[in-house]
C-alpha cells in the first residue's frame, strides 16, 4: 500500500496500462512535458516518448476524432480534455462518431478509446473549468460513463476504462485531485471491483445517500454527521453512472425505504432525475418517502465567490437527507 | 511535390470575386473530346486494357447509381445520394489504391466502393434503412459511410498516425489513407483540423477533395473565395487540382500523392473539379437553385463519355466490347434490383445488438422487456 493523492493514483494507474499494452497512447493538450494542467500525466512522456504520449494541437474534436482513427488501426488511445468546459467541440465527434461507430459496423468495429475529463467545482476557477456535463453523455446510447471518486479506485478505475473494448467517458473529481489515501499498487485488476458496479461506501439502515465522482467525500461526511444524530445513512458511491449499477441501488433502498441522491450537476434532467424515476418504479412499496435529489441549480455555473452556495455542501446534503424523513 | 500555381489566384491583382475562376489550372490527360494529353508532372503509362477496364467500372458504377435512384423512386430505398457525373474522380481515385491502403469515405463514395471490392448491395441496405452501414471495414480496407459533413477526415488522419506508430511508412511496404469529402466539408472544422493534424504529424494520408460546385443548393462561392486546393499551402502541404471527370488524371495523381505518402513524405490535398450532375439526395430538386444550362454544359465534359471517344477513336475498343459491357451493366443492375427486393428487415430485437461490445445490463434489461411486450401480442393471437 503507498500512500498517494487521486492525481498521483490515475498517474500510476495509466503507468501501469502504458507497461502492459503498448498499444495504450495518451492524447491531449499539455500531457507531455508538462504532465498535465494537473500533472495527472506526469513523467510519462519522458519514459514513454513522444509517440505514446502526444501533445496535440489544440482542437478538442481532433483530439477525439483522430483518437477514433487510432483505435480504429488497433490503439487505445486515453484522452485528456483539460476541463469539462472544453469537451463540447469534441462533443460532435463522441456523440455522433464514438458513442455509435460499433453499432453502425454491426458489431465489426470496437471503439476502446477512453476520455478523462477533469470535472466539477470547488477550485476558485473562471466560467468554464468547473462544469458537471455527465448527464449529457449518459443520454448517448454507446457511451460508458464513469466516475471516479478516491484514490484507491481511481487507480483500479483507470486500467479498466482503459480495458474496456467501449468507450468509456471517464471523470475525474478535480477538487479531490489533492486528496490522499492508501492506494494498493501491488494489487492485480483481478480483485477490482468491476467498473459497472457500484460500491457501498458506508452501510447504513435509514435511509440511502447516492453519490459519485466529488460528492462522495461530501456524502460520507454528511452520514457521519447523521450518525451523530442517531441515523443511519447508507453511502452508495455509483461509479458507474451509463450503466447504471441498479441492482445495488434497488437492494439499498428497498433496505431503507428513503432515498437521496447527491451531485453537483443541475438536478433538472440530472442523473438524479433518471434515478428517482427508476426507484420509484422498482422500490414503490418500500418507499417510506419520495426520492429527493440535492444538487446544482438551474442556472449556468456562477462566479467562484458564489460557488459554495452552488456546489452541494455537508449542510445541504444533510439538510435534504433530513427531509425525506419529514414524510 | 510542387505546389503549380499555388497563389496564383489569390495574388494581389486579382479579381476579388470570390469562388473559383474558371479559367483556373488543372492537371487534365484526357480531354472532354477525348484527346491523350501529356503532364509533365505525371506520366502515365496505361496499356489498353487498363484503360478498358477503367471504362467498365465507370459504366457498372453509373448503372448501379441508375438502378439505386429508380428503387428509390419505387419506394424499395428511403433515400439515395446519386454519385452520377463523379465516377471518374472516384474511380481514377479509387483504382489508384492498393489493397493495404485504407479509405475513409463520406456517403457518396460508390465508386470507390466498387473499386475496393465491397457489394453494391452493402451500400443498399445503408439507404433501405437495413443497417447503418454494417459491412466490415478491415475486409475491404474501405470505412463505413460517414453521413456527418467531414468527420472522417480526422477518423482517416488518426489512422494514418497508427500506420506511422506500426512503422508502416516510409518501407517497401509502406501503407497510406485516403480521405474523401466534398466541397461543402472544407468549411467544417473538423477538416480544417484534420489538416492541422496531418500537417504536424506529417501522416501517410491524402486528402481527396471532390469539389462537385454545389453543397445541396449552396454553390462554392458560399464556401471559399479562393480555390480549394490553395487552402493547403496555408497547412503546409502541398494542393493540386485535377479535372475531377478525367479519369486518367485523377488516376495518376492520386497514385503518385498515395506512394509519396506512402514514402513518408506527409499528406497531400487533391481537389478533383467536377460535377454532381444529379440531385444532392433523390430528397433533392436541383431546379430550385440552378439553371439548366449549367448542367448542360457540363454534360459536355462527361467522365465516360470522354473514355469512350477515346477508345473508339484510337481503335482500343470495337463494338463487341461495348455490347458486352451493356450487357454486363444491364445483368449488374438486375442483380442489385434483385437483392434489394429479397432483402429482409432486421428482426426488431436486433436493435439491441452491437450498442457496446460488453455486457451492458441497462440495453439487456430492455431488450428483454422489449421482447417479453413483443411476445405478448402473439400469446394474444393464440
Amino acid at each position: 500500500m503507498t500512500r498517494l493523492t487521486l492525481s498521483k493514483a490515475l498517474n500510476e494507474g495509466l503507468r501501469k496500462a502504458m507497461e502492459d499494452d503498448p498499444k495504450v497512447l495518451i492524447m491531449g493538450e499539455d500531457v507531455g512535458k508538462l504532465g498535465g494542467v494537473f500533472r495527472v500525466t506526469d513523467g510519462l512522456q519522458k519514459d514513454f516518448g513522444e509517440a505514446r504520449v502526444v501533445d496535440t494541437p489544440l482542437a478538442e474534436s481532433g483530439i477525439v476524432g483522430t483518437a477514433i482513427g487510432l483505435a480504429l488501426r488497433g490503439y487505445r488511445p486515453v484522452c485528456e480534455i483539460q476541463f469539462d468546459g472544453f469537451v463540447f467541440p469534441a462533443f460532435d465527434q463522441i456523440t455522433t462518431q464514438l458513442a455509435k461507430m460499433r453499432y453502425r459496423s454491426l458489431g465489426n468495429l470496437i471503439l476502446p478509446v477512453v476520455i478523462r475529463i477533469p470535472c466539477g467545482g470547488g477550485i476558485g476557477a473562471v466560467e468554464h473549468h468547473s462544469e458537471s456535463p455527465e448527464a449529457l453523455f449518459t443520454h448517448t446510447g454507446g457511451l460508458r460513463v464513469v466516475a471516479c471518486g478516491d484514490p484507491a479506485d481511481a487507480y483500479a478505475m483507470i486500467q479498466l476504462a482503459i480495458k474496456s473494448d467501449d468507450p468509456v467517458i471517464f471523470f475525474e473529481p478535480k477538487r479531490r485531485y489533492w486528496d490522499r489515501a492508501e492506494v494498493d499498487t501491488a494489487g492485480g485488476l483481478a480483485e477490482a471491483l468491476p467498473l459497472n458496479r457500484a460500491r457501498t461506501v458506508i452501510s447504513g439502515t435509514d435511509a440511502t445517500l447516492l453519490c459519485y465522482g466529488p460528492m462522495v467525500r461530501t456524502a460520507a461526511a454528511a452520514a457521519a454527521a447523521a450518525a451523530e444524530e442517531g441515523r443511519s445513512v447508507e453511502v452508495i458511491d455509483l461509479r458507474s453512472l451509463s450503466p447504471l449499477d441498479t441492482e445495488t441501488i434497488f437492494e439499498s433502498v428497498r433496505r431503507t425505504g428513503r432515498c437521496v441522491v447527491a451531485h453537483e450537476a443541475p438536478v433538472t434532467g440530472g442523473l438524479g432525475a433518471e434515478i428517482a424515476a427508476r426507484v420509484t418504479e422498482e422500490c414503490f412499496y418500500n418507499l417510506e418517502a419520495p426520492v429527493l435529489r440535492v444538487g446544482g441549480f438551474s442556472t449556468p455555473y456562477p462566479p467562484s465567490r458564489l460557488e459554495e452556495h452552488y456546489i452541494p455542501d455537508l449542510d445541504r446534503v444533510l439538510d435534504t437527507v433530513d427531509r425525506t424523513f419529514g414524510y | 511535390m510542387a505546389v503549380k500555381d499555388a497563389g496564383r489566384a489569390a495574388s494581389a491583382d486579382s479579381p476579388r470575386t470570390g469562388g473559383q475562376p474558371e479559367s483556373a489550372e488543372f492537371i487534365q490527360l484526357l480531354t472532354p473530346e477525348g484527346e491523350r494529353v501529356e503532364h509533365p508532372d505525371y506520366p502515365l503509362e496505361i496499356s489498353a486494357e487498363e484503360i478498358r477496364g477503367l471504362y467498365r467500372d465507370l459504366v457498372l458504377v453509373r448503372r448501379i447509381d441508375f438502378e439505386a435512384i429508380a428503387l428509390q423512386r419505387q419506394g424499395e430505398l428511403g433515400i439515395w445520394a446519386s454519385l452520377l457525373g463523379q465516377e471518374a474522380a472516384q474511380i481514377g481515385s479509387g483504382r489508384a489504391l492498393e489493397p493495404t491502403d485504407m479509405a475513409f469515405p463520406t456517403y457518396r463514395e460508390h465508386g470507390v466502393a466498387w473499386c475496393r471490392g465491397l457489394d453494391p448491395t452493402k451500400l443498399l441496405e445503408l439507404f433501405r434503412g437495413v443497417s447503418n452501414g454494417g459491412w466490415d471495414p478491415s475486409a475491404h480496407s474501405f470505412h463505413l459511410y460517414t453521413i456527418v459533413i467531414g468527420s472522417q477526415t480526422l477518423h482517416a488522419t488518426g489512422y494514418a498516425m497508427g500506420i506511422q506508430r506500426d512503422g508502416a511508412v516510409g518501407g517497401d511496404d509502406g501503407e497510406a489513407v485516403i480521405a474523401y469529402f466534398g466541397d461543402g466539408a472544407t468549411s467544417q472544422g473538423d477538416v480544417n483540423e484534420a489538416f492541422i493534424w496531418a500537417s504536424v504529424t506529417n501522416a501517410p494520408i491524402v486528402f481527396f477533395c471532390q469539389n462537385n460546385q454545389w453543397a445541396i443548393s449552396e454553390p462554392l462561392e458560399r464556401q471559399s473565395r479562393v480555390p480549394l486546393y490553395l487552402r493547403a499551402q496555408g497547412f503546409g502541404f502541398p494542393g493540386v487540382r485535377v479535372d475531377g471527370n478525367d479519369v486518367l488524371a485523377c488516376l495518376a495523381v492520386t497514385r503518385k500523392a498515395m506512394q509519396a505518402a506512402r514514402d513518408g513524405q506527409g499528406p497531400m490535398m487533391i481537389e478533383a473539379f467536377t460535377y454532381r450532375m444529379g440531385a444532392h439526395t433523390t430528397t433533392d430538386d436541383p431546379t430550385r437553385y440552378r439553371l439548366a444550362a449549367e448542367l448542360e454544359t457540363w454534360k459536355l465534359k462527361d467522365p465516360i463519355e470522354r473514355v469512350k471517344a477515346y477508345l473508339v477513336r484510337n481503335e482500343l475498343a470495337d463494338e463487341s466490347f461495348f455490347t458486352a459491357l451493356d450487357g454486363e451493366a444491364a445483368e449488374l443492375g438486375a442483380r442489385v434490383r434483385k437483392s434489394c427486393l429479397e432483402m429482409p428487415d432486421p428482426s426488431p430485437l436486433a436493435l439491441f445488438a452491437n450498442v457496446y461490445a460488453e455486457p451492458n445490463a441497462l440495453v439487456e434489461a430492455e431488450r428483454d422487456q422489449y421482447a417479453a411486450y413483443l411476445e405478448s401480442f402473439e400469446e394474444a393471437a393464440r
